[in-house]
């Protein structure tokens, strides 16, 4: 999970990093409040969780409240990278003098972590990195060690950061680190850490991934998220403990295991090619167990996806049996008849692996017109994108 | 001959009193293994399935001679748990458990590495490793395909399964499932170092997916070390950007991790990828059918 910038920060605060005290608003009314309310010179920025938010016109300098709520109102709305901007953080304008770059990462190469650091903050790091890759120091962090203070100026060092700043720069890297872990997340980066008036260091732009895995140790995480930016027929699904993603085509997926539904979208894609690019509408994952009951709540989120127009149901038989599957493909189209749902979009289903004579035995004598039967996985998926190109 | 798990391999199980833990004991068994032992803190003294339960894998591995442990510890314990495993330096750690926060494995590998990785760890996140006709430790299921000549390696659990099927009339020496996680144990390189050392393995089928770099280091190396025949698979070509899919580690961030630069990666290293499982299979039948 993604982080706002104002998350982040509050997240950094809570870790004694420094950071400016700001207020997030969604209307130009507020925005003037929270300007009048900070005084002097403020800086109006967008709150969406993608990069490049200043080049897009999401970054403003207000002189007082009025041009505040002014700029406000122009971000409010608008659309960067394709996501609308519902917030915006008015903060007191930084006095910036150096902008410097710190990040705490994954290294899934390394198996391990990795800060990186550089002098030169402010322009986008992935331009530095590849521009000027000797600016960026990176310096691989022993996950038993840790960072402390002084490792924390080790990485300030090999950043290059001015002598004057290092002490300062360490402490607040440490503090980052502290975030870093006892946060449970995968990425924090500032961008820029700034060297302010006052000669204080101070974190004004955050970025911060969570690892969801580590969600049940962190009640915090369920206030991070973000509704408003998840598809509804994600939503619904996470309520279900689906492991869904909405995609943009018209044949409905359903399969167990990861692995499996991924290679599915592809074949299915494939197949559409020939059917005038029909494409996958989801990947759902009803994972190894296949249950009656989740293969019905799978169904039921495919099946209310108004640009479904077909759906593959693609299950390998291992610790699951394919005739327990099958039953629970009858078992489930029955509930959604059950609970008044109407049923009309054909089923393309693939049985294979464990008991899969069993299984297809199943659905052949369930007699539902609405299943066919196909029992290769490339074979099912050109059935079910021909049936959507029909149904389109 | 297999690698790392074989006939002779006396497998225990951490926390085998659980739902999964005793499920797959039962399986286990039932495929013939050698469970020996349990491992559940706090039951040592007391009997599951007529096995033995101890307190530590220290105990257990004293008192049974367990040389293997799988893991079917819930998410919060399994650093614990790995650790324990670690500390008693058995040979080979097989962590089952979905859901590990990466924090945590990260620590627990850095942790196995500071001890000279005498444990060798497979997952987490993962499906186990079996053996076919010799042993199996994990859940995937023993009766898909006999034993045979070829190796498999794969990041997701379904895709190896549907694999092994289909190249059922062939036969398998080992199947290790390593896991889609972002931090893993044992790799893609790791296993097919092993499975070019393995007198009873003539091929090997590699199963990728999209996220990280994995599969192009693989190729690399497969490209400076290996003679064996490899037949690749990728999963994820039509994966959108920056949505994870299903795996943790599923995920294509910019550029990186796409299905299109592993598999070109792979290729150059000489490695024929299938376009489908079944295309993938077909390619191996044909590799099998000309040695």
């Amino acid at each position: 999970m993604d982080l706002f910038e104002h998350q982040a920060k509050e997240l950094f605060g809570s870790y004694g990093v420094p950071v400016p005290s700001g207020r997030v608003v969604v209307t130009a009314e507020q925005a003037h409040e929270a300007a009048a309310a900070i005084g002097g010179r403020v800086v109006v920025k967008a709150q969406v969780k993608a990069g490049g938010r200043g080049k897009a016109g999401g970054v403003k300098v207000a002189a007082d409240a009025d041009e505040a709520a002014a700029r406000a109102g122009d971000i409010l709305g608008m659309t960067i990278k394709d996501l609308v901007v519902h917030k915006v953080l008015i903060e007191p304008a930084s006095d910036i003098r150096e902008e410097y770059y710190i990040s705490f990462l994954l290294d899934r190469s390394n198996r391990s972590f990795l800060a990186m650091c550089s002098v030169e903050g402010g322009m986008e790091i992935e331009e530095l990195a590849v521009e000027r890759p000797e600016a960026l120091a990176k310096i691989a962090i022993n996950p038993l060690e840790g960072v402390d203070a002084a490792k924390g100026r080790e990485i300030a060092v090999a950043g290059r950061l001015p002598e004057a700043v290092l002490d300062q720069a360490g402490e607040v890297i440490a503090q980052l680190w502290d975030a870093f872990v006892k946060g449970d997340a995968t990425l924090v980066e500032v961008n820029p850490l700034i060297l302010n008036g006052a000669g204080e260091i101070v974190a004004v732009d955050g970025k911060v991934t969570l690892d969801d895995n580590a969600s049940y140790r962190h009640p915090e995480f369920a206030e991070f998220a973000d509704p408003t930016a998840d598809d509804p027929l994600e939503q619904k699904a996470k309520e279900r403990h689906l492991n869904y993603v909405k995609l943009t085509g018209e044949v409905g997926i359903i399969g167990n295991g990861a692995g499996l539904v991924m290679s599915t979208l592809d074949v299915v894609s494939y197949a559409g090619e020939e059917f005038g690019g029909v494409k996958p509408a989801n990947f759902l994952d009803i994972g190894g167990g296949a249950s009656a009951e989740v293969m019905a709540a799978g169904l039921d989120i495919v099946l209310s996806d108004p640009a479904v127009k077909s759906v593959f149901v693609n299950i390998f038989g291992g610790i699951t049996a394919c005739d327990a599957v099958a039953n629970g493909i009858v078992q489930a189209l029955q509930l959604l008849a059950d609970q008044g749902e109407v049923v009309d979009k054909p089923l393309v289903v693939r049985l294979d692996g464990n008991n899969a004579d069993e299984g297809r035995a199943i659905l052949d004598a369930a007699g539902n017109p609405l299943i066919q039967r196909v029992d290769t996985m490339d074979g099912a998926a050109r059935l079910a994108a021909e049936l959507a190109a029909k149904g389109n | 001959m297999a690698i790392w798990l074989t006939a002779q391999s006396r497998i225990l199980v951490q926390n085998m009193t659980g739902r999964e833990g005793s499920k797959h004991t039962r399986r286990m068994l039932a495929a013939g293994s050698t469970v020996v032992a349990g491992v559940n803190p706090g039951k040592g003294g007391q009997e599951f399935e007529g096995l033995p339960l101890f307190n530590t894998v220290g105990e257990a591995m004293a008192a049974t001679g367990a040389d293997v442990s799988v893991v079917f510890v819930p998410p919060a314990g399994v650093k614990g748990a790995v650790t324990d495993a670690i500390d008693a330096g058995i040979p080979l750690c097989v962590v089952i458990t979905e859901g590990v926060p990466v924090h945590d494995t990260t620590e627990f590998w850095a942790y196995a590495s500071s001890k000279g990785n005498a444990t060798r760890i497979i997952g987490p996140n993962c499906p186990g490793i079996a053996s076919p006709g010799a042993s199996n430790a994990g859940i995937i299921p023993a009766d898909i395909t006999p034993a045979g000549r070829i190796g498999l390696v794969s990041k997701s659990g379904t895709l190896t399964y549907q694999m092994m099927y289909e190249l059922r009339d062939f036969g398998f020496s080992t199947c290790v499932g390593i896991g889609g996680d972002p931090v893993i144990g044992t790799t893609h390189i790791d296993a097919l170092q092993a499975f070019q050392d393995d007198p009873d393995t003539d091929a090997i089928v590699m199963i990728g997916e999209i996220g990280g770099d994995a599969e192009e280091r693989a190729a690399a190396y497969i490209e400076a070390h290996i003679t064996k025949p490899v037949v690749g698979y990728v999963a994820g070509f039509t994966a959108p950007e920056g949505k994870t899919m299903g795996h943790a580690g599923a995920i294509v961030s910019g550029s990186s991790g796409t299905a299109e630069a592993k598999q070109a990666a792979l290729e150059k290293a000489g490695v024929r990828v299938g376009r489908t499982p079944s295309a993938t299979a077909a390619l191996m039948a044909e590799v099998m059918r000309g040695l």
